[in-house]
């Protein structure tokens, strides 16, 4: 019988980390090639299908010309799912959402950048297409992956922890990092990584987004109390989360204060472009 | 010879990010070669102004998932050079782990899963886990070892966690290192067997002499600091990384392009393999002379193998800091003061597994990056491939046009360019005559 699956997996702007970490999946689950057929996974293979019922979306939309290929992929896909940070909230490439597109494009590209290289501000791919599951994560985690796959190919809805990561670092008896003073979003962060990086000994970044329930005021009263400013505290919880917070605010955080601009908003500095010719 | 020959690889596949590869021939003449960049650029130099220093080797290890901790270090390197940090031996020792696991775990997916497919006349590694199951077994058994080994020092490969400005957030137990060391010692049979796999392909015999550049090392074959040295016989510090990779534009292709003393030079497994092959491990000593790699070695195509040499090199050096590490037992030490002051810059470099790497800031006061510079290694290797494609089209010309396709595409893959590096790419619209 060849009723298996089809999937596909398709990046947009990102890191690729998260198929990365599919393929590392596979290390210990190669049972899995067993239950779906890849027609299309760029970064492994080289043939091409477009006959597939699942498409897994790594990456931000960060251009005009990224819609339609969602689009593309929305149509056929009987399923979205957003794999990764990038996919699921806009993750680190919306910090770039602080400046204005030719602020970014002048400073990285030089003066002949504005013209050259198509960008706008970086949103989540569900702000241009339905998404029917997330898969949260920077990089995702390799187990929910795996967890979430086998409830889809069972043809159940996957749900996603709606408990702050906390409850996670607690069942692992981990020393709680906001009381040792250091800074760590656990409290607002929605869990499902099993809070690895606290366990590691670094306080959660929000990669997974915020759980329903957060109470972004006292988290900020914790992180206070560490001796951040409300400055600090708005870069931390802009990493992955800027396009969220601006949406909250109604602004863009951490808007170009710290960078000199000229009067048009471009930086006066262009220290990572190219010498012109 | 054909007169008109138009090969347009769209989207080469089996490489990490996008590109392009366009060949244009008209009556006879080579109009056009090259590899296009169609990656969407990403910006994170301009996102990294106004962030305060300890996030940034957080943000960039998200440059690129696979050489996430390349990405670390060099970032950790730049800060720790502008604050004036001082390492501990041991977490130099753990640094280099992590950065072996990540070698290893790079490697292996390339030469395994990315170019074993074209040798073994397959698409990919996915038919290949059924053709050749027993090869496949073997590279995911490396890859998890060298997952495992990043794991247990900084807590996942993609993306670092215990890796911080100074030093380390969390410590592997002896018991673990322990383990590692047998692990390590189990996968030698591994490394054997891969050489013997790599070392029986028939590797394509183009060559092209250029300028080959890596960081050396006085008596080491390391990846993380030195000095940046070329073939040509030139030797600078890291802090005069612009005076080599000469970043521009150029008209003729739209990427970043880098020369040094020539029109183009070479970074990687095969440069590193060219400037300090006597530092080698005697086992990867011996890999190399049974892969056919002799200094110096203008093959380009070599480079996947030099790349099997330095899965060899690595594994056998991370069983020596392990060692190491066992003897002297792990501290659990705070990470080494920082000093603050104004505009202060730093330089970081590192040998990634596709060649140098460098970032440089400059932190003010406050702790705030202001100014913010990354060079990944693909952006030094761009003028590179398409020099070597316009030195190969010619040599096969009258082959059919999905040979002279697959061997440009093996080509391209051979440098494992890892465009999904965002930094420093042109997105580019095709516009032939």
């Amino acid at each position: 019988m060849s009723a298996k699956p089809k999937i596909a997996f398709f990046d947009f702007t990102s890191c690729e980390g998260c198929q990365l970490t599919v393929i590392d999946a596979l290390q210990t689950h190669l049972g899995l090639l067993d239950l779906v057929e890849i027609v299309q996974f760029r970064e492994a293979m080289s043939e091409k299908g477009e006959d597939y019922q699942i498409a897994f979306i790594e990456g931000s939309c960060t251009r005009k010309s990224d819609e339609a290929r969602l689009l593309k992929i929305r149509e056929q896909a009987s399923a979205v799912v957003a794999l990764g940070a990038c996919a699921h909230l806009g993750g680190v490439n919306a910090m770039k959402n602080s400046w204005s597109i030719e602020n970014v494009q002048t400073y990285v590209y030089g003066k002949n950048g504005k013209d050259a290289y198509e960008s706008y501000p970086a949103r989540p791919i569900s702000a241009v297409i339905k998404v029917d599951a997330v898969i949260p994560g920077c990089p995702i985690d390799r187990r929910e992956f795996l967890r979430i796959v086998q409830l889809m190919l069972q043809g159940r809805t996957p749900r996603l922890p709606d408990y702050p990561l906390c409850v996670e670092c607690k069942l692992k008896e981990n020393a709680c990092l906001n009381t040792l003073g250091k800074p760590c979003l656990g409290p607002i962060t929605r869990a499902g990584c099993d809070a690895i990086c606290p366990t590691y000994g670094d306080g959660c970044e929000g990669c997974r987004g915020w759980h329903p329930e957060a109470n972004f005021e006292y988290m900020r009263e914790i992180l206070r109390g560490h001796g951040l400013t409300d400055y600090d505290i708005d870069a931390r919880v802009t990493m992955f989360n800027h396009y969220q917070m601006q949406q909250m605010a109604g602004h863009a955080p951490l808007s170009a204060t710290t960078v000199p601009l000229k009067d048009d908003g471009i930086p006066m500095s262009t220290f990572a472009a190219p010498q012109e010719e | 010879m054909p007169e008109n020959i138009r090969v347009n690889v769209h989207h080469v596949t089996r490489v990490e990010g996008h590109g392009n590869i366009v060949v244009d021939v008209r009556d006879g003449t080579l109009e056009k070669c090259e590899l296009q960049i169609v990656e969407t650029p990403r910006f994170f130099e301009a996102m990294l102004r106004g962030r305060p220093y300890q996030q940034a080797s957080h943000i960039t290890s998200r440059i690129c998932g696979i050489c996430a901790v390349g990405h670390a270090t060099a970032s950790l390197r730049a800060t720790e050079r502008a604050l004036q940090v001082e390492l501990s031996e041991q977490t130099k020792r753990l640094r280099r782990l992590a950065f072996h696991g990540e070698m290893l775990d790079s490697h292996i997916l390339h030469v395994y899963m990315l170019v074993a497919p074209d040798f073994l006349g397959v698409g990919s590694v996915i038919p290949l886990a059924t053709s050749h199951p027993d090869i496949v077994k073997r590279a995911l058994r490396m890859k998890k070892f060298s997952g495992d080994l990043c794991q247990a020092i900084v807590g996942r490969h993609t993306h670092p966690i215990a890796m911080t400005v100074g030093g380390f957030t969390h410590f592997p137990t002896v018991q673990e290192l322990e383990a590692l060391r047998e692990r390590a010692q189990e996968l030698l049979a591994d490394v054997d067997a891969t050489v013997e796999l790599f070392g029986a392909l028939p590797w394509p015999t183009f060559e092209r002499e250029t300028e080959y550049v890596a960081l050396v090392q006085p008596d080491d074959y390391g990846f993380i600091d030195g000095r940046i040295a070329s073939s040509d016989g030139y030797e600078l510090d890291v802090d005069d990384y612009r005076k080599v990779t000469n970043e521009r534009l150029v008209p003729h292709s739209t990427a970043k392009h880098t020369a040094f003393n020539r029109d183009s030079y070479m970074v990687g497994a095969l440069a590193r393999f060219n400037l300090k092959h006597q530092h080698l491990s005697p086992r990867a000593k011996a890999a190399a002379s049974h892969l056919g790699l002799k200094a110096p070695c203008y093959r380009p195509y070599l480079n996947s193998a030099a790349q099997v040499v330095e899965i060899v090199h690595c594994v056998d050096d991370a069983i020596r800091v392990l060692d190491m590490l066992i003897e002297r037992g792990v501290e659990r030490e705070a990470p080494a003061p920082v000093t603050l002051a104004p505009h202060a810059r730093g330089v970081g470099a590192c040998d990634v597994p596709r060649g140098i790497l460098f970032h440089e800031y400059q932190i003010g006061e406050d702790g705030l990056i202001e100014e913010a510079n990354c060079i990944i290694p693909t952006g030094q290797n761009l003028a590179n491939i398409d020099r070597d494609m316009r030195a190969l089209v010619p040599t096969i010309l009258t082959e059919p046009e999905d040979q002279i396709a697959l061997k440009l595409e093996m080509l391209v893959r051979a440098y494992d360019p890892c465009i999904s590096c965002s930094t420093h790419f042109l997105n580019v619209e095709f516009t032939g005559k």
